[in-house]
């Protein structure tokens, strides 16, 4: 489903087991000649490049380099390179997080937490090496914002409120920017204390804000796991601020957030 | 004005496609549920006369165009014709801020339908009025699935004109 007023691209895609936005403003690649063609090639090759991560990587398709090098069924070395730099990123993030980022969340081999930030910020990097310096990349709720919505002015990004559903929490505004909230989904709890094995409650939901999708929604996964002590750790993380809603109602926020805040 | 209509239009127009996601859905004969529209061939209604029938939720059935208060207008949208029948809104102004939304014509034959008019209709017409108001651009929440994405707040956004 692709759309939207004249000049302004938008485009909805399932993959990966959710729905990906992109969000190309009107204009923002007038500096390239016909910037509006190359823009829609790109958007192209980005979808394109999310259903191959998707075919790659998807813990719940037998055939995906993930599941079967997750059983054994082949070496790394027979895998998608992009398998190896995956794994060696996961490495470091888990490192850094004490553990609490994992990629065996449920006892398998699942690099999900990495691969779809990872996957999101890629594809909007496709579009700006088209020409375009301003879009919006949003991956079921993990958005990508490159440049700003419009001339001097910032993306404006809702925070879904976990315990009213169709609600906002609060608005962050920025530009070149990353967005990603991890919590309990549609399905329930779903991210496990890998140091407990018990699904994490601390919290309703945390928000990570920082520059780059990749780690910023790598880091939600892990404060969201980590709960209450997400706080101290995301303060510890230089370019990076969190918000949360605990599962109580309260809320907190590291000290540079507000900076983000409408 | 108008472009708040273009945005509630489209918003219609791309939930009734985003449905598509949603396959196998048993259709029943437009009989076995006429009690709830009180017509039985909903795709033959052409005016917008007013009807007792309310969507769940808050959007009356029927035009508001005989109720209005002081400062209100009333500005109907095109009906616009979608594989599932012919969907028509009429919105109420004030100070050009949305107050009302009413539904003058949905589909209304099939258990499809009856989704669309009773949950996801009148949700997601509420949502692009959250969205309107806060201007924003996208949502960030703990994921959603392919099917919650019609229900969500960014599938409002996305089919925003």
């Amino acid at each position: 489903m692709t759309g939207g007023q004249a000049g302004r691209l938008r485009h909805a895609e399932r993959v990966m087991g959710t729905v990906v936005s992109f969000d190309v403003p009107p204009c923002a690649g007038e500096a390239v000649g016909s910037a509006g063609y190359e823009i829609g090639g790109a958007l192209g090759e980005a979808v394109r490049w999310l259903h191959w991560v998707d075919a790659t990587f998807s813990p719940y398709l037998e055939d995906s380099d993930v599941s079967r090098f997750g059983t054994g069924a082949v070496s790394l070395a027979q895998c998608a390179p992009e398998l190896t730099e995956v794994l060696e990123a996961c490495a470091a993030v888990s490192a850094l997080s004490g553990g609490y980022f994992t990629t065996t969340p449920g006892g398998r081999f699942d690099p999900s937490g990495y691969v779809k930030g990872w996957a999101i910020e890629r594809a909007a990097a496709m579009i700006t090496a088209a020409g375009s310096a301003e879009h919006c990349v949003n991956g079921g709720g993990d958005v990508q914002c490159v440049g700003n919505r419009g001339p001097d002015q910032p993306w404006r990004i809702g925070i879904a409120d976990p315990l009213r559903v169709g609600s906002l929490a609060l608005v962050v505004t920025g530009s070149d920017f990353a967005v990603a909230t991890s919590g309990v989904a549609e399905r329930g709890p779903h991210i496990v204390n890998p140091h407990t094995g018990q699904p994490a409650t601390d919290l309703a939901s945390v928000t990570v804000v920082g520059s780059g999708l990749t780690l910023t929604d790598a880091y939600a996964t892990a404060a969201f796991a980590m709960g209450s002590g997400a706080r101290d750790w995301v303060e510890s993380l230089d370019g990076y601020e969190a918000f949360a809603i605990t599962s109580r109602g309260a809320d907190w926020q590291t000290s540079g957030f507000r900076a983000y805040l409408a | 004005m108008r472009r708040v209509i273009l945005t509630i239009a489209g918003t219609i127009a791309g939930l009734v496609a985003l449905l598509s996601f949603k396959s196998h859905v048993p259709t029943v004969p437009s009989a076995s549920v006429s009690t709830t529209g009180g017509t039985s061939s909903a795709s033959g209604a052409s005016s917008s006369s007013s009807s007792p029938a309310t969507v769940p939720g808050e959007f009356p059935m029927g035009s508001l165009a005989g109720k209005l208060s002081a400062g209100e207008t009333s500005v109907t949208g095109h009906v616009a014709n979608t594989v599932y029948g012919p969907v028509q809104i009429q919105l109420v102004m004030r100070s050009s801020k949305i107050v009302k939304v009413a539904v003058l014509q949905q589909p209304m034959n099939t258990i499809h339908d009856i989704q669309i008019g009773e949950f996801a209709f009148p949700k997601l017409i509420g949502e692009t009025l959250t969205a309107q108001t806060a201007k924003i651009d996208a949502v960030s929440g703990a994921s959603y699935t392919s099917a919650g994405y019609i229900q969500s707040l960014q599938s409002a956004l996305d089919n925003q004109a």
